[in-house]
């Protein structure tokens, strides 16, 4: 009737986890019922849940991400401590404890962390800097980002009903088939990947869509800010490469459930094939990660040098390069895994290849800031703290991409040195950036300055402190994911990446300081006129938050930094442009079928994964009749009347006009 | 419901035929014409693979393949009218990163596994073929 | 679908020419590509992405076709009549929906219902087919657990054939949605989207019969 849940698959001997799992839970309980007592509950499924204003999603995609960056950070906080305790002893976390937080630390960071920050804010920004009124598809938007929140909640569930994988972020076989890994933790990982796949690729076809197919008037492809360029290339990333990773994990599931033989170690299978399929996705993943971080830079770094970006077309060309190269270096992820000296050869030149065009735009940046008048606002600290450590971690890249030198240092904390170093300072910090620099915009005021330079340093020097060690230990040679030790040389160093962790965890608590500290302070830091920064592109000619039209009328575009032109013109004229003609606008209804969709998803997950065939059935029926629901709907559109539009745009251009006023009293 | 006004349109969505009305016989024309050649492709390359005393027997692989191709290309072309005009200029270049990025997964994974089939071990290599 | 907008010089729309005046700046204010172009675009992106994951499943069956494990390779267990029936049916079935597309922007009934029953029941034929090709290797002891190629063979075929499935499952309810609704703008994008899925999977099923099949039994 169940399947194989049983009551056992709650952990009830083991504290950590059902300490944790309790506290969530009780957390969570109380958030839920402070919900519906104080009446939140009307507005949250009518403004959030079922929104699909590009917006909305963009912040909810943030959130889940900044929330499971606690979790994940949490888990990394337990591998450094045990690390630190582990020299001629066993630590406090037994190995297979071990083995499932650092194999949750790397699923949680990469596919509901760093992925949905990525798609959130490319979600909330893109529409903006388009110059149009939403994403090509705003329904499937909200289906996108509810089937990820499904994944993650998966994920989150193996804490306290089951197990999860022990087999590393990547479940490699042998060791991911069901013979070496017969519980249920492989398979969460599989479902809750699968499933939030489709998420991803859904998000990724609405963006490549929106960006090719959508833009104001006069917006030629040359004209898209570089935000949207890299926003391009990484979701064209993510519609080649995610296919890979679904049909590699499919083939995986198929093992394991029906005995298939894709990967076991008997009746022909072949084990390395695991590897070269998920890194041939693996690699355009990190790509994927990457590229739009590159492109916050280059919204930030212009606008707080108040000069235009340095070779707009070389950045284009660029972006474009890394798209394509990208999916021509997988196997560098596993030089020593048998393959010979030609093939290895190949891989290392391509990946060396690879770094040039990342240069192009380091030195694009540089440029950029070069004679320019810059602001050090904390999205400014961030960006130039990701242009010194990621160049590092670049040349770290570049020295493993040699197949010799990787023969030393692979599966070595070297490695892991090196995925973090690039990671953390190009993609971490380029969302903390981007969260900053767009935060005014999505809600109304700023973040607190002061909380934020301090959340910036901690994390700086808490992140050197817990990485650089790594590469020293790498070259010592100690292997990664290791639960305990006892060579002497490491321990020191290990002690060091834990106090860098500490420091980090610092950050992270100014960062949420910073948050409640800004909320409290919202009206001392109130956006007034939209354009808090002095922005160059389209985003900062709406109001703050923007009204779900974004823009009464479309705007036209007459060059890049669409936006600045037509700025130096009012001030110059001391006049806004032109009142603009309102009409009535149409925007699509918002829709519970994304949430429902997910939450059908989530029991045909669970049920598949504890093998309850009859409930996955019931998911499976629920999911379709929902979506058929949805295309019988007969009215898509609501109106917004004319009056309303010119109340809501009328006020803002009140705001720009005293701004503009004030600007000439000051002169 | 309402259609917002738009602009004579510059692009052809993909699977949409060009002319400016509907035309049936044109349309039913394209299609009988791809159906024609790809019937006559498939035979052809049915033939090719059964009866093999007419080719050079190593080349059949290839042919097979090439026929493939283009009946691929029939396909892409009668059924789903996609041009090199400007106005599907966008759904060619969508084509071709699939097309690129298919081949390089398809040949790579052949070339990377081959390789690694090669330098494994004999004993493991008669295991594999005698379970 | 005129070409008579196209600007001079830039028929890509990329904007090399600067200060040029694309077609959309002098137009009025809802300045944006038709929904049916939006969508049609989206559901090709969305095809790429389905030939991609066909494409990782190839290449696991290129990689695995020797893998037999003292059990059977390809030339022993494929009925190559079987596998030309099964093409004949899916290719007419591509044209019956060319014919039902063309029916239904012609909005006559007879045409549009008449055409999509045939490909209904032309799909149908394919999927007993396979399906009888299916039961058949499993009841011999030949099943996708008996070896590595096979795996893979029943993988890349299955999955080709759960894909028809849930075609003809959306044949029917694009029938319903026509016979409910009429030939409205949205139900009309919804068959533009269907009539591509359906020619996909034609064009994947030629991939599939040379390189499973043909090349299989060749060799």
């Amino acid at each position: 009737m169940l399947g194989k849940l049983t009551w056992s698959a709650i952990p009830f001997d083991q504290p950590i986890p059902l300490a944790a799992g309790a506290a969530v839970g009780v957390i969570l309980l109380l958030i839920l019922a402070w919900i519906v007592i104080a009446g939140h509950l009307p507005y949250l499924w009518r403004e959030w849940i079922t929104s699909v204003d590009h917006k909305r999603i963009g912040v909810m995609y943030t959130l889940l991400a900044m929330v499971m960056l606690l979790r994940g950070f949490s888990d990394a906080i337990m591998m450094r401590s045990q690390q630190a305790l582990a020299f001629h002893s066993n630590g406090y976390l037994p190995p297979d404890h071990y083995d499932q937080i650092f194999s949750a630390h790397g699923t949680l960071m990469i596919f509901f962390v760093a992925m949905p920050f990525v798609i959130g804010l490319a979600n909330f920004v893109v529409p903006l800097q388009l110059g149009v009124r939403d994403v090509a598809f705003p329904t499937l938007n909200s289906v996108g980002f509810w089937l990820t929140a499904t994944g993650a909640l998966l994920v989150n569930i193996s804490l306290v009903v089951g197990e999860f994988a022990r087999t590393g972020w990547l479940p490699y076989p042998p060791l991911s088939e069901l013979t070496y890994s017969p519980g249920v933790g492989v398979d969460y990982y599989l479902w809750a990947l699968e499933i939030s796949g489709v998420g991803t690729l859904v998000a990724g076809i609405n963006l490549v869509t929106t960006i090719l197919k959508m833009h104001a008037p006069g917006m030629t492809y040359l004209r898209m800010p570089v935000f949207c360029w890299t926003v391009l290339a990484s979701n064209l990333l993510i519609v080649a490469a995610f296919p890979i990773l679904t049909a590699t994990l499919a083939e995986l599931l198929l093992d394991r459930y029906l005995g298939f033989h894709f990967f076991t170690n008997t009746a022909g299978g072949n084990v390395m094939m695991f590897m070269n399929l998920i890194w041939a996705w693996g690699h355009p993943e990190v790509y994927i990660l990457v590229l739009p971080a590159f492109g916050i830079y280059s919204e930030v770094v212009p606008t707080f040098s108040g000069k235009p970006l340095f070779g707009y077309r070389s950045m284009v060309m660029a972006t474009m390069a890394i798209c394509l190269i990208s999916f021509m270096v997988w196997l560098h992820h596993f030089f020593t895994m048998g393959a010979g000296p030609t093939v290895n050869a190949i891989f290392g030149i391509s990946s060396m290849i690879i770094a040039v065009p990342t240069g192009v735009k380091i030195f694009n940046w540089l440029f950029t800031m070069y004679g320019g008048r810059l602001h050090f606002t904390t999205p400014m600290m961030w960006s130039i703290a990701f242009i010194i450590t990621f160049a590092v971690g670049g040349m770290t890249g570049v020295l493993l991409a040699v197949p010799p030198a990787d023969f030393l240092v692979h599966n070595s904390l070297f490695l892991v040195a090196h995925f973090h170093n690039v990671i953390i300072s190009g993609v971490l910090f380029g969302v903390f950036a981007g969260y900053i620099y767009w935060f005014p915009k999505a809600f109304g005021f700023r973040l607190h300055e002061g909380w934020g330079k301090a959340a910036f340093w901690l994390w700086q020097v808490g992140y050197v402190l817990a990485w650089a060690p790594g590469y020293v230990l790498g070259l010592e040679g100690m292997t990664r994911r290791m639960q305990h030790y006892d060579v002497a040389e490491w321990h020191p160093w290990l002690l060091l990446m834990a106090g860098g962790t500490a420091i980090i965890l610092a950050g992270i608590v100014c960062q949420i300081i910073q948050l409640f500290v800004s909320i409290r302070q919202r009206e001392q830091l109130r956006d007034v006129t939209g354009d808090v920064w002095n922005g160059r592109s389209l985003e900062w000619a709406t109001p703050s938050p923007p009204p779900v039209f974004n823009f009464p009328i479309l705007p036209r575009v007459q060059g890049e930094d669409a936006y600045w032109s037509v700025k130096q013109r009012a001030i110059q004229e001391m006049q806004l442009s032109a009142e603009p003609e309102y009409t009535e606008i149409e925007m699509p209804r918002n829709s519970p079928t994304g949430f429902i969709c997910a939450f059908f998803a989530t029991i045909i997950g669970f049920a598949m994964i504890w093998h309850i065939w009859w409930l996955a059935g019931v998911g499976i029926l629920g999911a379709y009749i929902a979506f058929v629901v949805f295309a019988w709907r007969d009215v898509p559109e609501y109106i917004i009347p004319a009056s309303e539009v010119a109340a809501i745009w009328g006020a803002n251009r009140q705001a720009r006009k005293q701004a503009l006023e004030r600007m000439a009293v000051q002169s | 419901m309402i259609e917002p006004q738009t602009i004579p349109d510059t692009d052809t969505a993909p699977g949409d035929p060009h002319a400016d009305s509907i035309n049936p016989a044109a349309g039913l024309i394209s299609y009988g014409v791809g159906l024609g050649f790809a019937v006559l492709l498939t035979v052809v390359a049915f033939i090719l693979a059964t009866t093999t005393h007419l080719v050079w027997q190593p080349s059949i692989p290839v042919a097979l393949c090439v026929l493939a191709v283009g009946q691929m290309a029939i396909h892409l072309i009668f059924f789903l009218h996609i041009t090199s005009g400007p106005d599907n200029f966008n759904n060619v270049m969508a084509l071709a990163f699939g097309v690129i990025i298919v081949f390089l997964l398809i040949v790579g994974s052949l070339y990377i596994m081959s390789n690694m089939n090669q330098n494994m071990m004999p004993m493991a290599g008669m295991l594999q073929s005698q379970q | 679908m005129s070409s008579t907008t196209v600007p001079h010089g830039d028929p890509y729309h990329l904007g090399l020419f600067a200060g040029d005046h694309s077609p959309t700046a002098e137009h009025g204010v809802h300045d944006l590509l038709s929904k049916r172009i939006v969508t049609g675009y989206g559901f090709w992106i969305f095809l790429l992405s389905d030939i991609v994951m066909f494409s990782a499943f190839f290449a696991s069956f290129a990689v695995l076709r020797d893998a037999t494990a003292g059990g059977p390779s390809g030339d022993q267990i494929f009925d190559i009549t079987d596998t030309a029936l099964e093409t004949a049916l899916l290719l007419l079935s591509s044209f019956t929906c060319g014919v039902a597309f063309i029916g239904a922007q012609l909005k006559r009934d007879t045409w549009y219902f008449g055409a999509m029953a045939l490909t209904f029941l032309l799909g149908v034929g394919f999927l007993l087919l396979e399906s009888r090709e299916f039961a058949g290797l499993v009841s011999q002891g030949y099943g996708p657990t008996r070896s590595a190629f096979l795996s893979s063979f029943f993988t890349l075929v299955g999955c080709h054939g759960i894909h028809v499935t849930l075609g003809l499952l959306w044949l029917l309810t694009m029938m319903a949605q026509v016979w409910a609704k009429g030939y409205r703008p949205d139900i009309m994008r919804r068959l533009l989207c269907f009539s591509l899925f359906w020619h996909t999977l034609d064009i994947i099923w030629v991939a599939l019969f040379t390189v499973v099949y043909l090349i299989g039994v060749a060799t």
